[in-house]
Order: structure tokens, then sequence, then C-alpha cells
């Protein structure tokens, strides 16, 4: 494993582990707000127990989503200095702007709403989860303009004194096609968590202390699971539309999530393969005729072009090399992304099922599934992005960088596995801390609540919140 | 003004402003289990910022992208060159945010001492270590023609940088400490107040020989300017600590923290402008190899759409931070804290 792999390594790791906080953060903000909201408006207690209950889930999950993405903004510099070099100019855009409009935004409020239950009329404080839920939007825009301009360049030019990337559209970095619907799609995989944890632990209540704020879990169940099914139909319309872009400006990552070897037409899609997968033999493939041609063109007999073809096209282009990614990966990842978000979406339709017209869930079944209802999203929000990130290998910038040009010349193997090695220690650590205080707080149940007073006066009053 | 001395002056001003407001925190963190003798009283210690850290701390992610976008060689020169000293940081971050909203949610005491070390921990090593790698950086480092740091780990630990990073600490210790006597009450108040005056004299001890070395070295009028005025303003600043407020108990801890703040501040920029035009000076062919703000920075199209976005929204920024400290500006004892 040379150096490049160990910061790849690095990456992959720091990233996919900071992911499985985001989307529960950006999912969960909206849907806390809206019951902050809902309590302000109806007066009714049982929206404010669900803000405080879900809302301390919240903010556990904040805590390590914001601790983890401060390593995302200094590796680009400590790991990848040969990208920030060639890049920066580009793609620190984006990023400067993330945390000037965005991160500032966030914390700032969130720190508002957390300490401010005494301090903020009502409609204030409801008002600072809003700008905190718009600031992580904002958030997801930047960093995803900043990441679909290293899966499609555009507005930009190449410095033939510095051979370095300059920004000549800042238009067109915003307006990328590929941000335009990687935004949407990412998004709803957020909801599509939020919503499954939302179900999963109110249903968990209703089975195991039944009686007990009944009225008030039936309704988070039903949020939940809409917000996951809505989230769901969500995915597959912008996933549907992000394939045709794909198609178009990274043909190599469609046709590798395929395995499709030999340009074909109409292109079927394999459900499941059993096989090796480098277009050598096939053992056995469940295939639907004509469905790669339909989510890579939009018609059923449309042409996709073969890794092989491909290959020899970019030979020509950039020279020699080999211009595909890790093949089962790119072939596994898409369909398990696909795959567990769909049965994310089924769990989620058992479970409003199954309180139908005021029933009470007794399904043991149910029960023993109901911790997948999170984390089959969240599985499926990781598959799918290993899938674009090393879908677009051997490039880190398509067409323009390629990662094995990218890393520190300065960092050796020492340093990076010392970092490698810190990382996966106190990640793995604060996962078991956090996963731990999560399943306590969310068995605890909904709080007692009493409304908080705004009182300016008394100064030896307890906080309404404190550390 | 050229754009490249412009996002000098923006990165400069957004490292100042990390330090100002980080400073108070990482010096309210070192302090927790000396000023807070049970928990409770580390518990109205840790209040002091419950609501203004993280708001801190996007200063430095800020002036991070900001380095990014504007001087990008800077910035993966830097960021690459110091790489075990950053990560040492980024552990010290982690620990340290986590710690304050996990702290509380479990009642053990076991539990809590853990994370109060983790706050200590993750206060106190980034303070040092920001001293060591911003002493670095005004010493100089050895680049090759790549931008590329060549020198080892252990050249940072240089007698002058591990001075600045003293300095750092001391610093910021007495400027928690005020921190802590301008934002509570009672008995945490009054230590505090003696605290500070006594970490006060070690600062100014320390900073006076820090700056005195780092204006031998790199000087430049503005920069001797700026070092005798943080000097003075952190003597007034501990004279305020020693006046008895007007009329009640205490002292002037609003002018005392206004001359810390200040300190910090001044302090941090005759440093940037000891540093002016480099960005990161080489030891090794110095007028070469070295970074200014004209070969590491970005093309003019990227500097001025930044300069809008920094325009438009800085300004709209230092509001609603400023609001929030408004809202919390109440002083809070150990009565204010809930069980």
């Amino acid at each position: 494993m040379d150096v490049t792999d160990l910061a790849r390594w690095q990456f992959g790791v720091t990233t996919v582990y900071h992911f499985l906080f985001v989307p529960l953060t950006i999912g969960l903000v909206f849907m806390v707000a809206a019951f902050e909201t809902a309590w302000v408006r109806t007066g009714d207690e049982k929206w404010l127990k669900l803000t405080k209950f879900y809302g301390k889930l919240f903010l556990i999950n904040f805590a390590m989503g914001l601790v983890t993405g401060i390593v995302q903004e200094f590796q680009f510099g400590m790991n990848w200095s040969e990208y920030s070099r060639f890049v920066g100019d580009v793609f620190g855009a984006p990023l400067a702007m993330e945390a000037l409009v965005a991160f500032f935004l966030e914390s700032t409020f969130l720190g508002l709403w957390i300490f401010g239950w005494d301090r903020l009329p009502k409609r204030i404080h409801a008002a600072c989860i809003w700008v905190v839920a718009v600031g992580t939007v904002l958030s997801a825009y930047f960093i995803l303009a900043a990441n679909s301009w290293m899966q499609n360049p555009v507005g930009y030019r190449i410095n033939p004194d510095t051979g370095r990337a300059e920004l000549t559209d800042i238009v067109a970095v915003l307006t990328n096609k590929v941000a335009l619907i990687t935004v949407p799609h990412t998004v709803a995989g957020c909801f599509l968590v939020a919503g499954g944890l939302v179900t999963a632990v109110a249903v968990w209540h209703l089975v195991r202390r039944p009686g007990q704020d009944t009225a008030t879990y039936r309704s988070a169940v039903k949020i939940g699971a809409w917000t996951t099914l809505v989230a769901m139909g969500a995915m597959l319309l912008t996933g549907d539309i992000q394939g045709k872009i794909m198609t178009e400006v990274q043909p190599m990552k469609m046709a590798a999530a395929e395995a499709l070897y030999e340009s074909e037409q109409p292109a079927p899609f394999s459900v499941f393969t059993v096989g090796t997968l480098d277009g050598s033999r096939l053992i056995w493939s469940a295939e639907i005729p004509g469905l790669l041609s339909f989510l890579g063109t939009g018609s059923f007999d449309g042409r996709v072009e073969g890794i092989n073809d491909l290959q020899a096209e970019y030979e020509q282009k950039y020279g020699p090399g080999d211009y595909s990614p890790n093949i089962p990966l790119t072939y596994w990842t898409f369909r398990f992304m696909i795959g567990l978000g769909a049965a994310a979406a089924l769990l989620a339709l058992w479970s409003l099922w199954s309180i139908r017209r005021g029933r009470t869930p007794t399904n043991r079944w149910l029960v023993r599934t109901l911790p997948l209802l999170p984390l089959l999203p969240l599985a499926a929000n990781s598959t799918g992005w290993i899938f674009t990130e090393m879908g677009r290998q051997p490039w880190v910038v398509f067409g323009e960088l390629k990662t094995a040009a990218a890393n520190s010349p300065n960092v050796g193997a020492g340093e990076l596995i010392t970092s490698l090695a810190v990382f996966t220690l106190v990640y793995g650590v604060l996962a078991f801390i956090e996963v731990r205080l999560l399943l306590k707080y969310a068995r605890a149940g909904l709080p007692d609540v009493t409304p908080p007073p705004v009182a300016e006066s008394d100064e030896d009053r307890p906080l309404a919140f404190a550390y | 003004m050229e754009l490249t001395t412009l996002w000098f002056l923006l990165i400069a001003g957004l490292f100042v402003g990390y330090f100002v407001l980080e400073g108070f925190d990482f010096g309210v963190g070192m302090l927790v289990p000396v000023l807070g003798r049970d928990d409770r009283e580390r518990r109205v210690v840790i209040n002091t910022i419950g609501p203004l850290w993280d708001g801190n701390e996007v200063w430095l992610i800020t002036a991070g992208g900001a380095m990014f976008a504007a001087f990008p060689e800077w910035y993966a020169s830097l960021f690459s060159g110091f790489y075990l000293p950053l990560l040492l940081i980024l552990l010290a971050l982690i620990l340290r945010g986590v710690a304050f909203d996990f702290r509380g949610k479990r009642p053990e005491a076991a539990w809590r001492r853990r994370w109060d070390w983790c706050i200590v921990f993750g206060s106190a090593v980034p303070a040092f270590v920001w001293g060591l790698v911003f002493a670095n950086v005004v010493r100089g480092v050895p680049l090759d023609a790549g931008h590329n740091h060549v020198g080892g780990v252990l050249d940072l630990l240089n007698p002058y940088a591990l001075l600045g990073g003293a300095t750092m600490v001391a610093l910021f210790l007495t400027h928690g400490a005020i921190f802590i006597a301008l934002k509570t009450s009672g008995d945490i108040r009054r230590r505090a107040n003696a605290l500070a005056g006594r970490a006060g004299i070690g600062a100014a001890a320390l900073a006076v020989l820090f700056l005195g070395l780092t204006l031998a070295h790199r000087g430049g009028t503005a920069a001797v300017v700026l070092s005798v005025l943080a000097a003075l303003c952190l003597v007034g600043g501990l004279i305020a600590n020693r006046l008895p407020a007007r009329g009640g108990e205490g002292r002037r801890e609003g002018w005392a923290f206004a001359g810390t703040a200040a300190a910090v501040a001044l302090a941090v920029a005759s440093l940037f402008a000891g540093l002016h035009p480099y960005v990161l000076p080489s030891t090794v062919e110095p007028a070469v190899n070295s970074l200014t703000v004209l070969n590491a920075a970005s093309s003019a199209y990227t500097l001025k759409i930044m300069s809008w976005v920094a325009v438009v929204f800085a300004p709209i920024v230092v509001l609603y931070q400023g609001w929030t400290y408004w809202v919390f500006r109440k002083r809070i004892g150990t009565q204010n804290i809930p069980e």
C-alpha cells in the first residue's frame, strides 16, 4: 500500500464516518423545527414534548457531525496538498462560502436554540431552529457544488503558466447540473434517515409502553414514516435524473455501475450477478432488459457505452493508463444504495400499516427490525457516496487530475499511518459512546415539559438549559 | 488596495477573531477543574461559554476556507507542512467539542471527570500548538522549489516556537480567567479575578519576551507599533483586574476583558504585520522558495468574487454573533444551574 492509498483510506474512513452524522442532522433539524412550529402555533404540549425529545437526539448527533467536519476541511491541505494547489482557485471558493454563509448560521443559531429556551420569545426561539435548518441545507449545497466540480468540472480554465485550474465563471460552478441534481438527491437521503429514526423510536415506545403518550407517539410514527416514504419517492425521481446526467458527463461511471464491458443497445440492468465482474465470464445474472438504457438515456433502447469502448476512447484522449474504476465495488455499491433505501421505505410502510385505525403495533418481527429503519437508509447513503467517489477513479478531478498525483508529496507513510490510526481509534470509541447515549435517551422517552417562562427579572432562577 | 493585500488582511482578521474568541474559550476550558471545585461549579464555568464556543470555532473553519480559496498555495503548504501539529489540534478540538455536549448527558462522577479532562486537553493543546505553528510560520520553515515543507517535525520544536506556544497558553489562561470573572457571580468570580492577576503577570512576561524576539527577527514599523500596543493593552487589562468595581463586589472586569481581548488581537495582528508580504517564508533559498501574497494567491477573478461574498456576509455574521453575546450577557452562578 503506497502513500496515496493510505491517504485515500483516511479520506474514505473519515468521510464515510462524518456522513453517518450529517444525514441525521439535516433531516432531523427540519423535523424538530416542524414540531416546535406546531407547538408555537397550536399550543399543544405534545409538540413541545416531541421537540425536546427528538431535539436531544439531534444534539447528541450534531456534536459528532460538527467535530468530524473540521477534519474534512483540514485534510484537503494535510493529505492532498497537490490537489489543493491545483483546484484551490475553484474548489476553495464554495468551501469558503460554506463556512462564511452556512457554518456561522448553523453554529450560532444552534447555540441560541439550545440555551435560549428562557431567553427568547417563543416565536424567535422557533425561528432560530429554522435558521439552523436553512444553514444545514446551504452547507450541503456549497459542499456538493464543490464535489460536483470534481465530477464535472465547469467554469474554469487551466492556466498554461502554472498548470493550475482557475475559476472563470462562478455561476457555472454554482449551477453545475451535477450539483443541481445531487443536492436534492442527497437532501432526500437525509430525510430518509431522519424519518426512519423518528419512526423507529416512536414505534418502539408504542410497543413497549402501550398506553403511555400514545397519541404523541402515533403522530411521530405518522410524520416519520411519511417523511421516509416521500423521501424515497424523491430519491427515485432525483436518482433517475442524476443517472442520466451521470451517463452524459461520466459515462464510465454508469458503465461501471452495471459492469457493462461492451457497449449495448438496448442495455439491460442486472439486479444480481454471480461472477467475477471482470468481464471475462459470467456465471449467472438476473437481468431486466432495457432498464440500463432507460436509466442512462431515458429510452428503453438507448445506447449505453461499455467500459472497453470508453477505455479505448480515454486512452486516445488522455494517454495510456487504466481509466476504469474498481468494477465489483461500483457494481455492488450501486445496487446496495438502491436496495437498502427501498427496504427502508418498505419498513416505514409496515410501521405505518401497524398503527392503522388506532391499532397498537404488536408484531414482534416489526420490533426486531426497528433498528434497521434508520440504519438501512444510513447504509444506503454511505454506499451511494462510495459509489459516486469510487466511480470517478482514477480521477480526483474528472479529466484533469488523477488521484495518484494529488496527495501531499512531503507527507510520508509514517505520518499517514499515525493519523489514520488516531482517527480510527478515536472515531471508534466515540461511535460506541454516541450510540449508547442515543439509545439511552431514545429509551427514556418523552420528557415532562413545562413551557419555559420568559422572565427577565428573576436573576437566581435556574437556567432552562445548561450543559 | 490590491485584492491580494485585502485577502491577507481578511485572513489575518479571521485569525485575530478566532484567537480573541476561542482564546477565552481555551482559557475557560483549561480552568474548568481549577476554578470549579465541585461539579456544580464546574458546570458554571463551562456554561459561561456554553452557547458561544461553537460559533467561535467557526472563525477557524472560515479562516481555513478563506485561505484555501484566496491563497491555495499557502493553505496547501501550511497544512501539509504542519501535519502532526495540526493532527494534534484536530484531535483536541474533536475531544473538546464532544466533551461539552456529552459531559452532562450522564450523572456519574467518573463520566463527568473524564470529559472534564478532555475539555482541559482540548483547550490547552490547541492553545499551545497554535502558538507553536504561528511562531514557526513567522520564523520561516524550509520549503523546496515546489513550496513543500521539507523539514522534520523536530525542527518545529525550536526554543522560539516553544516560547510562542507557552505565550499563547499563558495569554489565553489570563483572557479566560477574566472572561469567567466577567460572566459569573459569587465565589467563582472572586477566584477567577485572583487567578487572572497571577496568570497575567506570567503572560505579560512571556508575551513581551516573545514579541520582542519576533520583532528582532521580522520587524517593521507596523509590527512594532502593534506589539507595543498589545503589551500596553495587556498591562491596562491587568490593572483594571486589580481595580474594585464601582459600587459592588468584584473588579472592573469589563475593562479587564477589553484589555486582554485587545492584547490578543493586537499581538496576533503584529505577527501578521511582521509576516507581510510573506505568507510562509522559506529558510532555504528565501528569495525563490518563500510563499508571498503574490505567488500564493488565487486568480484575480476568484479574489474578486470572494471579496463580494465577504463584503456582504461578514458584517451580517458579526451582527448576529454579536446579538448572541447580547442574549447571553447575564452573569451566572451556582444558583442558576438546573439539576
